[in-house]
């Protein structure tokens, strides 16, 4: 048997809600199949299996809320029990206020939740959400001692006041929680390289000239692929810090921040940015803003991004220095695409440019590695046939 | 202050109180030549003569009616029983007279009878000396049941029983007896209403009556080098129950143990749970817990009555288990 949870979809994600089973009990689900659909502050997103198995009981039903970490469904799994994988992040700060109108959220297991009546009491009066608490009782019932530590957890650590039911003001509180964390928290440190796309933009415009209007590339796609293989070249900003630690991640999953008509922003991951032929990404490209502005990306999209790519060039902007999203150390910036005297080999040419920025985790890297992905970045755009 | 004896407290009490008041008298088997089954009243017989100090037959239904008359007729008798398990052949007399005549009669008697005895086990006395029945005496309306755990109170409380206008029954834990300490020979007849906490803490209350108050406090001490800080909470009185006391306490602690020889079917202990859960239910942290005596008839052999008493281990284990 396996426990199916509510994942982690970000660092801001305290809870999410059940808005649909994909997968009833006695359905198989395979690895990666998408099985239910969950709705956060940001996005409805469609939640994958991390196991392979037959489904036995649905423990939650459509339309509740419940912290990260609950268990939702359980799988059957065949062989020995599979381990779900740890969270991504910390346990969850409890919610600090009930939904209006109700007692604070329990899991609907409420019978395995064993409460001690003044822990039970204080949790109502504070509206702490005993779902998210580990009990330190026998048994594992939570005490009065559990529940005042997770209030003065809420209280060290700002979470976003009530859910309102005005999505795009969610979207902001969600927003807002990550970047005060990712601004509290982070010491940031930024480099930037203007970076020459001349022969970048020519090969792209002869590619496109060969090429039907549906599958002509954009270069932003460029700018991705350059920027997750140049990760391969500096690892170690490939990585999520945990706690006092950096931890490296191999496999690269760049997250495209992409902004909402609606207000906001998501950035989802693009899963193995630097193993995909330019036109798959490009088609990934297209499928991920179309299913970001639909509100239906998927759980792993989610949760897995190792650095995060931001483009403001389409508005303008020259030069980005963002914040980055937690818990990844670096962010890379590209401004707008322009045209710029430039010299070349003491003369001066106008050429196409593009300034290109990493923001850094000060804790995890270092300006002199933060320097030097740059310079791999624009090596590679130097090579565009190469991508 | 003078330092004496838990048995010396009784008889202080006892000398003054036939010394203040000549309706006082002392009846129970052996009280006078033998000087009583545990050398309470001895000396008495001497001082008082045999009038005032009284050897009756071995026959407790009879005395302790024979002391109930005497009390409808204004007198102030004394009776000494030997132990609890004895009293069982009183009982007719003290459910169905002392317990019933004032409110039979309308409130025209009064049954100012006062009943000592001996309760409790850890003597080797086996399974016809060494029951503790207060929980029984303190089912019946219309008595005042007093367990007084110390010296002071073990010489106050009677005093207190006798300005009593009804029945009151002391079960006095045998075990006591040589215990010593400090008793203010000036003092009266102390308070007989509330319930008394003898240590202070925050963390878990402690409470019971009687020889076991003495396991308490020591349980309490090897529980605050763990950290834990017990209060202990000596109830005195069984009837009637000073609830305020033991609520007040575990609203603070948010937990409590119960700790009584009695066994733990039906026991007193489980009146005071019921108080609690019925009172105080929202400010528990856990449940509450009963340490009481093995349902079994006390044994004689010392390892196995040990192991059927309450003793301090077994307190600080139910209190590290439910809160460490």
């Amino acid at each position: 048997m396996a426990d199916f949870r509510m994942p982690s979809l970000g660092a801001d994600m305290t809870a999410g809600e059940l808005v649909a089973w994909l997968k009833q009990p006695g359905d198989l689900v395979r690895k990666g199949e998408v099985i239910a659909e969950v709705e956060t502050d940001k996005a409805i997103a469609e939640i994958e299996s991390m196991f392979t198995g037959v489904v036995e009981r649905l423990l939650i039903e459509t339309g509740a809320k419940v912290p990260v970490g609950t268990v939702l469904a359980v799988i059957r799994t065949e062989g020995p029990e599979e381990e779900a994988p740890a969270p991504t992040v910390s346990p969850p700060a409890p919610e600090r206020r009930r939904a209006a109108g109700g007692r604070a959220a329990r899991t609907p297991a409420a019978g395995r939740l064993r409460v001690s009546p003044v822990a039970q009491k204080l949790a109502d009066e504070k509206g702490v959400d005993l779902a998210g608490i580990t009990g330190s009782g026998p048994g594992g019932r939570i005490m009065v001692r559990d529940v005042e530590e997770a209030i003065a957890r809420a209280q060290a650590a700002p979470v976003p006041p009530a859910a309102p039911a005005d999505r795009a003001l969610r979207m902001r509180q969600g927003i807002a929680a990550a970047m005060s964390r990712s601004h509290r928290e982070i010491p940031h440190f930024h480099v930037e390289s203007v970076i020459d796309m001349n022969r970048a933009v020519a090969w792209l415009t002869e590619e496109n000239k060969q090429r039907p209007v549906a599958r002509r590339l954009i270069y932003g796609v460029l700018l991705v692929k350059a920027a997750a293989l140049a990760l391969k070249k500096v690892p170690d900003m490939n990585a999520v810090w945990s706690e006092d630690h950096v931890e490296l991640r191999r496999e690269i999953h760049l997250g495209v921040a992409i902004a909402l008509a609606g207000g906001g922003l998501v950035a989802p991951a693009i899963h193995n940015t630097d193993t995909l032929a330019l036109d798959e990404l490009m088609a990934r490209f297209r499928d991920l803003v179309q299913r970001a502005r639909a509100g239906r990306l998927r759980s792993s999209e989610m949760s897995d991004p190792t650095v995060t790519v931001t483009n403001l060039g389409e508005l303008g902007a020259e030069s980005v220095f963002g914040l980055i999203y937690p818990p990844q150390v670096a962010l890379v910036g590209f401004g707008r695409l322009t045209e710029r005297p430039w010299s070349v080999e003491g003369r001066v040419e106008v050429h196409k440019v593009i300034h290109a920025s990493l923001a850094g985790d000060h804790r995890a890297v270092d300006g002199y590695r933060g320097s030097a992905y740059l310079a791999e970045v624009e090596r590679l755009l130097q090579e565009p046939e190469k991508l | 202050m003078t330092t004496m004896t838990y048995r010396e407290a009784v008889r202080s009490a006892l000398s003054e109180a036939l010394r203040r008041d000549p309706r006082v008298f002392v009846m129970g088997e052996d009280v006078g030549r033998y000087g009583g089954a545990f050398a309470v009243s001895h000396g008495l017989l001497e001082e008082f003569g045999p009038e005032r100090i009284r050897d009756t037959p071995l026959m407790e239904s009879t005395f302790v009616g024979a002391g109930i008359g005497a009390a409808l007729n204004g007198m102030r008798p004394i009776v000494e029983i030997m132990t609890i398990n004895f009293s069982m052949l009183a009982m007719d007399q003290v459910l169905n007279n002392a317990a019933t005549l004032r409110y039979m009669s309308g409130g025209q008697l009064s049954v100012p009878v006062v009943v000592r005895m001996a309760t409790g086990g850890g003597r080797q006395m086996a399974a016809q000396h060494s029951h503790s029945l207060e929980g029984w005496y303190a089912h019946i309306p219309g008595i005042s049941v007093l367990v007084p755990a110390t010296v002071a109170d073990a010489r106050g409380m009677l005093l207190a029983a006798l300005e009593e206008p009804d029945p009151v029954f002391i079960m006095e834990h045998a075990t006591l007896y040589p215990m010593e300490g400090e008793v203010d020979e000036g003092s009266g007849a102390c308070d007989i209403r509330k319930a008394a906490v003898r240590r202070e803490g925050q963390h878990v209350s402690l409470i019971t009556y009687g020889a076991c108050l003495w396991k308490a406090l020591a349980a309490a001490e090897r529980l605050a080098e763990k950290g834990v800080e017990a209060e202990v909470i000596d109830l005195r009185v069984l009837r009637p129950l000073d609830s305020e006391t033991i609520l007040a306490s575990v609203r603070k602690t948010r937990g409590a143990v119960i700790v009584e020889e009695a066994w733990r079917t039906g026991g007193f202990a489980a009146e005071v749970s019921a108080q609690i859960m019925e009172n105080a239910f929202d400010v528990l942290d856990w449940p509450v817990q009963r340490v009481c005596g093995v349902e079994v008839p006390a044994p004689y052999a010392k390892h196995m009555e040990d192991a059927s008493l309450p003793q301090v281990e077994d307190i600080v284990e139910v209190v590290e288990a439910n809160l460490v």
